[in-house]
């Protein structure tokens, strides 16, 4: 899943300020999943800027509203029948949402609610965790399903590098070394030759060669 | 200027080898490097320049190993992969050969975190290894990585580093291998402090061949006192000070630590001496210069031999 987490409430009173009527819009898909932009925290993001409003004397009028999936077009366009109403969009979707909804709505203005982290996955209660950069040529199965170019604070095709101790990367002794790691599960499986291999350095044009990347398939359209 | 590498030449020959280190200034002064210059000079076959160490802003490497030349000394210029990605390193390395420079030690880095400069993006465009083999491709194939013929090749002899004490300890030799086999030369160790671990790892890389086919350096780093020797021993990553080294240099009267720390370095240099398939020492007495020609001395290292310019 895209992982989030809310702006600064300070921040995002100072981006909405000029606009008097806002539909503040979540999204129930990933950010729902890590608790920064679903049903339940766009209410909670909504009610506390009414109340700031109202605090300040300030007469603002926001509506909430939460759409399956934010960055789908099909689940975006039934908002033509209300986004008139708005003089702004405050998107609590992630920066794939927000840049659909403005795409689809281009007459009115819509501000970012959450700064977008990572692709990432849920460890635990309130715990995510970074593990897929989307290199665009995957490369778990070399390495046991653990992710070096992400995992690694260096990106280490061949490590680990020196600074491993303990099991524990020398950049925050509370990360595991992911080349510890990966040692572990190969030769949990016996395939510990793998490593033995000098991995060529990485193709990063299929990450960011012609800038933004986009699938297209044939068989999908209609 | 120099045809070939000093340091190759006396590998080649079967005599141990020295180098030291001198780290770049955090300004734009060439004369902290011809000061370091001075007191290294005819103490060591080749210096290495440290690119940005521990990933704080100093003078490029690059350019001090060009004033290092201008003051007629050999060095080894360090690359790290962290700030530069595969274009600019390959750009560095034609340059570095042009100036003169016959010495390259390839490294990843110590991460920009560590630094003055924490916001900075963190390259990792290739790796160390993957760099070593760059290098070699530049070398011996003329090319640059991924073909495209280099109108001269650079002449370099490739460096890469090793460090004992890291985990996980058994798998420490396989990537020592797999520098080797990307075009390692020379291998300068991380400062040895813990002989006993060093003599395992050498142990692994002696029953993999390693050690005939590589030239080794061990890694020493003098104490200059017990506060350092508490620090490196806790700050800095992928260093082993046995507790009884750290109690020695406590029980040492603060006026004669400095002395006690050469004492332990040529204790140590005794005894890798007898160690197996070590082919020199790489010396890095950090922000003490000075204290390299007391101990080259007093290890029996000098004079340093001198070659015909060929």
């Amino acid at each position: 899943m895209i992982t989030a987490e809310q702006k600064p409430i300070d921040k995002i009173r100072e981006m909405i300020a000029p606009y008097k009527r806002i539909l503040a819009l979540g999204c129930g898909s990933c950010v729902a999943e890590c608790a920064a932009g679903g049903e339940k925290e766009t209410a909670m993001l909504a009610s506390t800027l009414r109340m700031a409003a109202k605090l300040d004397g300030r007469d603002i009028l926001i509506h909430e509203k939460t759409v399956d999936r934010q960055c789908v077009k099909d689940f975006i366009l039934p908002l033509d029948d209300i986004i008139d109403q708005y003089d702004a969009v405050l998107s609590l979707g992630c920066g794939a949402g927000v840049q659909a909804v403005a795409e689809i709505f281009s007459a009115v203005p819509i501000i970012p609610a959450l700064n977008t982290e990572f692709i990432g996955e849920t460890r635990d209660q309130g715990y995510w965790v970074e593990n897929c950069v989307g290199c665009g040529d995957c490369v778990l199965y070399d390495f046991g399903g653990i992710c070096p170019l992400t995992r690694c604070a260096k990106h280490l095709l061949n490590g680990p590098c020196g600074g491993s101790r303990d099991g524990k990367c020398e950049v925050d002794p509370e990360v595991p070394c992911a080349w510890q790691l990966i040692i572990e599960r190969l030769s949990k499986f016996n395939a510990l030759d793998r490593l033995e291999k000098i991995y060529q350095p990485k193709d990063w044009s299929m990450k960011q060669g012609l800038g933004p990347r986009n699938i297209i398939r044939e068989d999908q359209q209609r | 200027m120099r045809k070939m590498s000093q340091l190759k030449k006396i590998f080649n020959k079967g005599d141990l080898a020295v180098t030291a280190e001198c780290g770049p200034p955090k300004g734009a002064d060439p004369e902290a490097i011809f000061k370091k210059a001075e007191l290294l000079r005819g103490k060591a076959d080749a210096i290495n320049v440290t690119d940005n160490q521990t990933a704080i802003v100093r003078m490029s490497s690059l350019a001090a190993c060009g004033l290092l030349i201008s003051a007629g000394l050999e060095p080894v210029l360090q690359v790290v992969v962290r700030d530069r990605n595969r274009i600019a390193l390959q750009s560095d390395i034609l340059g570095a050969s042009a100036m003169g420079i016959k010495n390259v030690l390839c490294l990843s880095g110590d991460h920009q975190s560590f630094g003055n400069q924490p916001q900075a993006m963190g390259v990792f465009d290739l790796d160390s290894i993957q760099l070593i083999q760059v290098v070699k491709t530049m070398r011996d194939e003329g090319t640059i990585w991924g073909g495209g013929p280099l109108t001269k090749s650079p002449e370099l002899f490739i460096g890469a580093v090793a460090n004992p004490f890291a985990d996980p300890l058994e798998f420490r030799p396989v990537r020592l291998a797999k520098k080797i086999r990307a075009g390692a030369d020379f291998i300068q160790t991380q400062c040895v402090y813990n002989l006993d671990k060093f003599e395992e790892w050498m142990n692994m890389a002696r029953e993999r061949g390693l050690t005939e086919q590589v030239n080794i350096l061990a890694g020493v780093t003098p104490l200059k006192s017990s506060n350092m020797a508490k620090y490196m021993k806790k700050r800095v990553s992928g260093i082993d000070i046995p507790d009884e080294l750290i109690k020695r240099m406590e029980e040492t009267p603060k006026n004669r630590q400095r002395d006690e720390g050469i004492n332990i370095c040529l204790e140590t240099i005794q005894r890798l001496k007898e160690i197996q398939g070590i082919r020199g020492f790489h010396i890095m007495a950090i922000e003490w210069e000075e204290a390299v020609g007391e101990i080259v001395e007093r290890a029996g290292l000098l004079p340093r031999p001198s070659f015909d310019q060929d």
